[in-house]
C-alpha cells in the first residue's frame, strides 16, 4: 500500500507550541517518496514552520496538482483539508478556495513539471491576482513519476540519467515571477532547513502570493554527475544572498544587527521579516535590482537563495475585489437573498 | 400562415428587419418589441446576428402572436430591408402576400421584383440627412425612423412609443426629442404615401399582463443571485457572456453591504475555461455557491476538471449556453449540440447531472435548483441552455420568489455535528442513498479529509486496492439513481383521446412542439408530449416512450443526441424513436415540427400502421 497512517505516539516531553501541540500534530501520513528525496526535507520544513507558527491545523488548506511533489500535501498537517487536483491547475482550485474563505492559510505544493509546463498559465495568473497563498515549487528539473524526462526547468547542457543532453533553455520561476509583479519570491534548497523554515513562516504571514522555489534533488532520476539539480551541484552553486529571519507579532527582535546590514519588513499582522544582506548593494525591496542581480549571477552558474524580493503592500485578491472581511462562505443567506419585493421591482424594468 | 385571409392577420404576423451590424438597430428593434408588448399583444423576438462587431448582415425578427405562441413562425410577412447586400435573399424570404420595405433614397426598383409582394420604398437616409446633423446620428436615427414607418403601417400607438422612449432617455431629454422626431418622420412619410394601416396590424389586446420580456441568460443570472451564489468565475465566450454580465449588474444593485460598501460576491475573470471551472470547484469545495457560464468549446476544456469533481464529489454549477458546433462552429447561432459532451463529460465512467431549461422562466427556476442539487448530490450540475433561450427576448410570466426558500446545503456537517461523531469518513454511504457527508476546511479538526482525483477508499484514503476502489464507484452509481429521483420530473401533456403518437423534446424545442401539436390536432393528428427536463432521466420517461408506438424525438443537432441518450439510458427499442432534427443554427420553427410529423403520419396512415 502506498499510504500508511503514522501512529500518534507523543513523548510527554516533546516541546509544545502555544496551542499545546507538538510537531507530531503537524505531520501527515508516511511519505511514499524515494529514500533521500529532497521533497521529504521540504515536508519536514513545512511541518516545522506550521508548528512554530502555531497555526490551527484545521486552518491549513493544502493544495496540489499532479506529480511527486503534489503527493507531499498528504505528508503534513493531517488535521487540515487537502485537495490534490489535476495536473498544473492547483492555482485555480486555490483561487476559488481562497475566494470562498479568506481567513485560512493556503499552502500549495507543486513541482517544476506541474508549474512550468501545463501549469504555467495558471501560475502566472495566480501571481497577477496576488492570490494570498504560499506556493512552493519542489524543483528537481525532472519528471520523476514518469521516470526521468527533462522538465521545463532543466538547464541547457544538463544531462539525463541515461546521458541525453538538454538543449532547450530553462524557465526560471523566480525571474518569471518577478517580471509578473509577484509580491514575495524566495529561492531555497531542500537541504537547507535553517533557511527554508523562516522563509515558509514569512510566506505564511505575507498577504499575497508567496513563491518559494526550492531546489529539491531527485535522488532516483536527477542526482548524477552532469545534472544541475543534484545535491552536489546545489551545494556548490547555490549562494545565500539574503538571510531571512521571521519574527512573530508579539516578539521583540532579539538579535542586534549592525545598522545598514538589516532591513525589517513589517507584515500586516505585526510580524516582521528581517532581511540580512550578504552583499550590501542587494535590495530585496527593489524589483529591478533583484532581477538584475539574479541574472548577473546566473551568468556565472550561480543561483542566489533567500528572500529575493518582497513587496509587502501590494493588494491581494480580496482587496482588489472589495469583498468583506467576513469570508464569503460565512455570510448568512438572509444577507444574500434580495427577497420577493426586490424581485418584483427588478422585473418591473423588463416590461 | 402565409396566404391566410388579410382580416385574419390582425395581431398575427412576422416582421423581420435586416440591417448591417454595428449600426445601432438594436434599440429600434427593442422599441418595436416593447411597443407591441405594451399594447397587450404577445410577441416573440429573435436576433440573428453575426460573430462580428461591425459590417456584417444582421436580422431581427418580431413575431406578433395573438395566440401567444413562443416559437418562430418559420416565415416573414413584413421585411424591412436596410442592407443592400442582402436585398435579394431578404426579398425571396417574404411570404406571398407580404411586404418588402426598403430605403428608396437610392432607387433599386429593378432589383426588387416580385408580383406577390408589395414593395414599399421609404427614403430613410434622405429623411434623416435632411433632418439630423452628423453621420453617426443620421445612421442611428435611420433605425428609429424605420420604427416610425412600421408604427404607421402596423398601427402602433405613438403615445406608447413616446412613453417607452421617455423611459429609456429619462436622463437625456435631448435624445428623447431627437428619437421622437425620427419616429415622427417615418410615421408621417408612411401615412402620406401609403394606405395605413396594413391588414397586418396591431390591435390592442390584454394578453401580456403579469408578463415580462427577458432573455434566459439574464433570468439565469437573477436565479444565481437568489440562490445565494457568491462566486462567479468565467472566461468570456459567446453566447454565455451576458449571463455573467447580468450577474454583475444585479449584484452591484443587490449585493453591496449597506454598512461597509463591500461586495458580498466575487467575480473572477479567469485566464481560460480550464481555470474558470477550477475556481468554481475550489470555491464550492470551500462552501460557497459558485458557478460559471460557458459554451461548447469551454465545456470541452472543462472536461478533466468535471471528471475530478464527479469523482471527488465536489459541487459546481455550469451554465452551458449551447451554440453551433463542432469546434468553433457558428458562435452566434443556436444548437443543442452539447447533450452528449455534457452528459458524459470527462474520461472514465463519468456521468454528469444535467438540467434542460426550455425558456427564461425555467432558467431562473433551474438556476436555483442547480445550486440545491449540486450541494445535495455533491456533484457538478450542468444547466444546458442555448443561444436561442439565452440571448433572445422571450415573453414570460413574471418570476415568483418563495420568501421561505432556504438553500439546501445537503449533508454538510457543521462544527457541532463533527464534535459529536467519533470519526468522519468522507466517502462512506451512511444513509444508503449513495450520498456521503462532507465538511469544509477550517470548521473542525475532525472534519479534515483529502480530496483527490486518484483512487480513494470510502474512508477517504488513497488506494490502489480493487475492492476499495469499486466500493466507491459503485456507490457513485447508487448516487446517480438517487439523482434521478431528485431532478425535475418531465412535463407530460396528453391529448384528450388515446394516441399512439408521442413527441419527445427538450429545452428550446418546447415552443415549436407546443404550436405544432395544436396544428397537428387541427388536422386530426393527436399526439402526447413529454419534455425531458433533466439527466439522469426521471422515471416517467421510459413508460411514456413504451406507451407510444412511435415517438418523434425533436431536437436541434445533427446526430440525434437526445435520442441516443434515450436508447442508452432506457430500455426502449430504437424503432420506437424517430428523429426530427433541426440543426442549421436557427431556432427550430413550429412548421418544421409540424412538417416532420405530418410527413409520416396522416389521417389515412395512422401510427398503428407504421412498422415500429
Amino acid at each position: 500500500m502506498t499510504f500508511m497512517a503514522k501512529p500518534k505516539i507523543t513523548h510527554p516531553e516533546m516541546p509544545r507550541n502555544v496551542l499545546g501541540l507538538t510537531r507530531r500534530d503537524y505531520e501527515g501520513v508516511n511519505s511514499t517518496l524515494c529514500a533521500g528525496c529532497g521533497h521529504d526535507s521540504i515536508t519536514a520544513a513545512i511541518v516545522e514552520a506550521c508548528w512554530m507558527d502555531a497555526v490551527r491545523p484545521q486552518d491549513v488548506v493544502k493544495l496540489s496538482g499532479i506529480g511527486c511533489s503534489s503527493k507531499t500535501t498528504a505528508y503534513f498537517v493531517s488535521g487540515g483539508h487537502g485537495f490534490n487536483s489535476v495536473h498544473g491547475r492547483m492555482p485555480s482550485i486555490a483561487t476559488g478556495a481562497s475566494a470562498a474563505n479568506r481567513n485560512l492559510t493556503y499552502i500549495g505544493v507543486s513541482g517544476d513539471g506541474d508549474t512550468l509546463s501545463i501549469g504555467l498559465g495558471q501560475f502566472c495568473h495566480a501571481i497577477r491576482r496576488n492570490l494570498n497563498m504560499v506556493y512552493v515549487i519542489e524543483n528537481n528539473g525532472v519528471y520523476g513519476l514518469t521516470k526521468g524526462q527533462f522538465s521545463a526547468s532543466a538547464d541547457i547542457g544538463s544531462t539525463a540519467k541515461k546521458g541525453e543532453v538538454n538543449n532547450q533553455p530553462p524557465i526560471d520561476p523566480v525571474q518569471l515571477a518577478i517580471t509578473l509583479g509577484v509580491s514575495f519570491v524566495a529561492r531555497s534548497f531542500s537541504g537547507d532547513k535553517a533557511q527554508l523554515v523562516p522563509l515558509l513562516q514569512a510566506a505564511m504571514h505575507h498577504q499575497g502570493f508567496s513563491l518559494i522555489d526550492v531546489i529539491s534533488p531527485c535522488v532516483t532520476f536527477n542526482d548524477h554527475e552532469g545534472s544541475t539539480r543534484s545535491y552536489a551541484y546545489a551545494r556548490e552553486h547555490y549562494e545565500e544572498m539574503v538571510h531571512t529571519d521571521f519574527v512573530p507579532p508579539a516578539r521583540e527582535i532579539a538579535v542586534d544587527y549592525a545598522p545598514g546590514e538589516t532591513l525589517a519588513v513589517s507584515m500586516h499582522d505585526g510580524s516582521r521579516v528581517l532581511l540580512r544582506k550578504v552583499e550590501a548593494q542587494y535590495d530585496a525591496t527593489d524589483r529591478a535590482v533583484a532581477l538584475q542581480t539574479i541574472q548577473q549571477r546566473l551568468k556565472h552558474g550561480e543561483y542566489l537563495t533567500g528572500l529575493l524580493y518582497i513587496g509587502s503592500d501590494q493588494p491581494e485578491l480580496h482587496a482588489l475585489n472589495g469583498t468583506p472581511d467576513r469570508p464569503l462562505n460565512q455570510i448568512p443567506y438572509a444577507s444574500l437573498n434580495p427577497g420577493p419585493q426586490a424581485l418584483a421591482k427588478t422585473l418591473a424594468t423588463f416590461r | 400562415m402565409p396566404g391566410a385571409k388579410a382580416q385574419d392577420r390582425v395581431n398575427d404576423f412576422v416582421i423581420k428587419i435586416g440591417t448591417v451590424n454595428g449600426t445601432g438597430s438594436a434599440s429600434a428593434n427593442g422599441l418595436l418589441m416593447k411597443a407591441i408588448f405594451r399594447s397587450g399583444v404577445p410577441v416573440v423576438g429573435k436576433n440573428y446576428f453575426p460573430s462580428n462587431i461591425q459590417g456584417l448582415p444582421t436580422w431581427y425578427e418580431i413575431r406578433v402572436t395573438r395566440d401567444a405562441h413562443r416559437a418562430r413562425a418559420g416565415h416573414t410577412d413584413i421585411m424591412v430591408a436596410l442592407n443592400a447586400e442582402t436585398y435579394a435573399r431578404d426579398l425571396a424570404e417574404v411570404a406571398s402576400g407580404g411586404y418588402f420595405i426598403y430605403d428608396s433614397t437610392w432607387p433599386r426598383a429593378a432589383l426588387l421584383m416580385r408580383d406577390d409582394v408589395t414593395v414599399v420604398g421609404v427614403p430613410l437616409a434622405r429623411l434623416c440627412n435632411e433632418n439630423f446633423p452628423g453621420v453617426r446620428t443620421r445612421i442611428l436615427m435611420k433605425n428609429i425612423c424605420y420604427a416610425g414607418v412600421l408604427a404607421a403601417l402596423c398601427h402602433l400607438d405613438l403615445e406608447l412609443i413616446r412613453t417607452l422612449l421617455a423611459e429609456t432617455y429619462s436622463k437625456k431629454p435631448k435624445l428623447l426629442d431627437a428619437n421622437m422626431k425620427a419616429i415622427q418622420l417615418g410615421y408621417d412619410y408612411a401615412r402620406e404615401h401609403f394606405a395605413c394601416p396594413l391588414p397586418l396590424r396591431v390591435e390592442k389586446m390584454d394578453a401580456t399582463a403579469g408578463h415580462i420580456i427577458i432573455d434566459g441568460n439574464t433570468a439565469a443570472a437573477l436565479g444565481c443571485v437568489y440562490a445565494g451564489a457568491t462566486v462567479g468565475a468565467w472566461y468570456p465566450i459567446t453566447p454565455s457572456t451576458s449571463l455573467m454580465d447580468a450577474f454583475k449588474v444585479f449584484c452591484d444593485k443587490m449585493r453591496i453591504d449597506p454598512d461597509t460598501g463591500r461586495k458580498n460576491y466575487i467575480m473572477i475573470q479567469a485566464e481560460d475555461e480550464l481555470a474558470s471551472i477550477g475556481m468554481v470547484i475550489g470555491a464550492a469545495w470551500n462552501g460557497t455557491r459558485a458557478f460559471t457560464a460557458t459554451s461548447g468549446p469551454g465545456l470541452s476544456l472543462m472536461q478533466e476538471f468535471l471528471g475530478l469533481a464527479y469523482y471527488a464529489e465536489v459541487p459546481a454549477v455550469v451554465f452551458d449556453i449551447q451554440r453551433v458546433g463542432p469546434s468553433t462552429g457558428m458562435p452566434t447561432r443556436t444548437q443543442q449540440g452539447d447533450l452528449h459532451s455534457a452528459a458524459y463529460a470527462s474520461h472514465g465512467d463519468t456521468r454528469q447531472v444535467c438540467l434542460y431549461p426550455a425558456n427564461p422562466e425555467e432558467c431562473f427556476e433551474f438556476a436555483v435548483k442547480a445550486f440545491d442539487l449540486t450541494e445535495r448530490l455533491q456533484t457538478p450540475v450542468l444547466v444546458l441552455s442555448d443561444l436561442d433561450i439565452g440571448m433572445n427576448d422571450w415573453m414570460c410570466p413574471e418570476f415568483k420568489w418563495d420568501q421561505n426558500y432556504q438553500p439546501d446545503r445537503g449533508k454538510l456537517l457543521d462544527a457541532e455535528q463533527l464534535a459529536k461523531i467519533d470519526r468522519f469518513w468522507r466517502y462512506y454511504d451512511h444513509d444508503n442513498d449513495g450520498i456521503p457527508q462532507r465538511t469544509l476546511p477550517g470548521v473542525h479538526p475532525k472534519g479534515a479529509y483529502f480530496a483527490r482525483g486518484s483512487g480513494h477508499s470510502q474512508y477517504g484514503a488513497y488506494t490502489e486496492d480493487s475492492k476499495e476502489y469499486q466500493v466507491v464507484v459503485d456507490r457513485l452509481r447508487k448516487k446517480w439513481l438517487t439523482a434521478a429521483r431528485l431532478l425535475p420530473k418531465s412535463i407530460i401533456e396528453r391529448c384528450d383521446i388515446k394516441t399512439e403518437i408521442g413527441i419527445v423534446s427538450l429545452g428550446s424545442g418546447d415552443a415549436a412542439v407546443h404550436e405544432a401539436r395544436l396544428r397537428l390536432a387541427a388536422q386530426g393528428i393527436h399526439t402526447d408530449y413529454l419534455r425531458v427536463r433533466g439527466f439522469p432521466f426521471s422515471d416517467d420517461v421510459e413508460p411514456f416512450l413504451q406507451s407510444h408506438r412511435i415517438n418523434f424525438v425533436v431536437e436541434q443537432n445533427r446526430d440525434a443526441q437526445l435520442r441516443s441518450l434515450l436508447i442508452l439510458e432506457t430500455g426502449v427499442e430504437k424503432t420506437r424513436l424517430r428523429s426530427i432534427l433541426h440543426y442549421n443554427g436557427m431556432p427550430i420553427p413550429a412548421s418544421y415540427v409540424y412538417d416532420g410529423v405530418a410527413a409520416v403520419i396522416t389521417p389515412e396512415r395512422p401510427a398503428a400502421q407504421l412498422v415500429g
